[in-house]
């Protein structure tokens, strides 16, 4: 599941641009800064937390559940790759 | 580079609650730039190494890249303008066992502390140095830089820059930096694998960080977006295999494209004995 911290969210929509699942879309409404923070699309996540490392402002947290079976393998090839 | 070393791994929140001053954030980066993904990545690779953060001691210039250590909670010296590899090298001589880890920018370390950049490169301190470079000079407003490339505009060159740029990676390796590479912020896994080898690495290391400048460079080079900007420093950017690969055995076209491209990967392994350990091994000389 990805944890959006809209209060750190600057509007960058760099999220969106480099998910490869297109998980993340704007959202309707706006944050404390006057920007749409992104927000999830159901069902779409793979969790390989590219969101979370490409984000500027801190403000993504990829958080495993029970919809996400891929997970653990996607953290253990991130460490691996060169 | 799958570490037997591996520590715990941990999610992006448990990330933010250890290492973040959370009455910091957010943080003061404008929209679109890179240093917030650099400091993400350090903290990756400081925890992924395992490093202590009461032995840890992070260091910084002027600039907006050395904003970053305040955001670290850990112990963190602001030093003055361009200096911060002169502080590093006190701190580091005078407690050889902390880990020190130096954030500068591209005018902090080659503009106007271009003397103690190629010093410290000649003493090799066992540091790691982290070289944000956005090709500007951003928080002043925009000046050229001694990285700027030819022809793009800043607010002392409208016409475009005509002075050729200094390539700080070239400089790192013939001053006798024992690591050096260059990422850019765009691709996540790379440099944070690169400054965890930096920081095992035994001498100085030398990591340059491509992050865009949305704010003072971009708006100026016919960026408006942020995403044409991030867009550019990937299509101009080129693996340093490949860079090779083309050059060898590429055709006359390939290697014509060469020429406006900027070369990215890891340049220089090797040893050296750092500083610090000469003299300790000289106090021992004479005990």
């Amino acid at each position: 599941m990805i944890e959006v911290n809209e209060d750190y969210c600057k509007g960058c929509n760099l999220c969106i641009l480099y998910c490869p699942r297109d998980a993340l879309v704007e959202s309707e409404e706006l944050n404390k800064k006057g920007v749409h923070p992104p927000v999830e699309v159901e069902d779409r996540c793979n969790g390989c937390r590219l969101c979370e490392l490409i984000c500027p402002d801190f403000a993504i947290v990829v958080v495993e559940d029970d919809r996400l079976p891929k997970m653990k393998r996607t953290k253990k090839c991130s460490g691996m790759i060169k | 580079m799958a570490d037997k070393n591996e520590v715990d791994v941990i999610d992006g929140k448990q990330l933010q609650d250890k290492y973040l001053r959370e009455e910091m954030m957010p943080h003061i980066f404008c929209n679109g730039c890179g240093l917030g993904n650099v400091l993400d990545y350090v903290l990756w690779a400081v925890e992924k190494e395992g490093l202590d953060l009461d032995k840890t001691v992070f260091l910084s210039g002027i600039g907006c890249s050395s904003r970053i250590p305040g955001y670290i909670n850990a112990d963190a010296l602001h030093t003055t303008h361009g200096r911060a590899l002169a502080f590093a090298t006190g701190v580091k001589m005078a407690n050889p066992d902390l880990n020190v880890i130096v954030f500068t920018g591209d005018g902090d370390c080659i503009g106007i502390g271009g003397n103690h950049f190629i010093h410290a490169l000649r003493r090799n301190l066992d540091i790691t140095v982290i070289a944000v470079n956005n090709y500007i000079y951003g928080m002043t407003g925009g000046q050229v830089a001694p990285t700027t490339p030819e022809g793009h505009i800043g607010t002392t060159a409208p016409y475009g820059n005509i002075e050729p740029p200094f390539d700080m990676c070239e400089m790192a390796k013939a001053a006798g930096a024992t690591y050096v590479a260059r990422w850019p912020v765009f691709r996540p896994h790379q440099p944070i694998n690169s400054i965890r080898e930096g920081i095992r690495n035994k001498g100085l290391s030398f990591i340059e960080m491509m992050s865009p400048c949305t704010t003072a460079y971009g708006r100026r080079n016919r960026f408006r977006k942020i995403e044409d900007l991030w867009a550019f420093y990937e299509d101009k950017t080129i693996l340093i295999e490949e860079y090779d690969k083309i050059d060898r055995f590429g055709t006359e076209e390939e290697k014509e494209e060469l020429d406006d491209k900027i070369k990215i990967g890891v340049f220089k392994r090797s040893t050296r004995k750092p500083l610090e350990e000469r003299y300790r091994d000289l106090l021992e000389e004479f005990k």
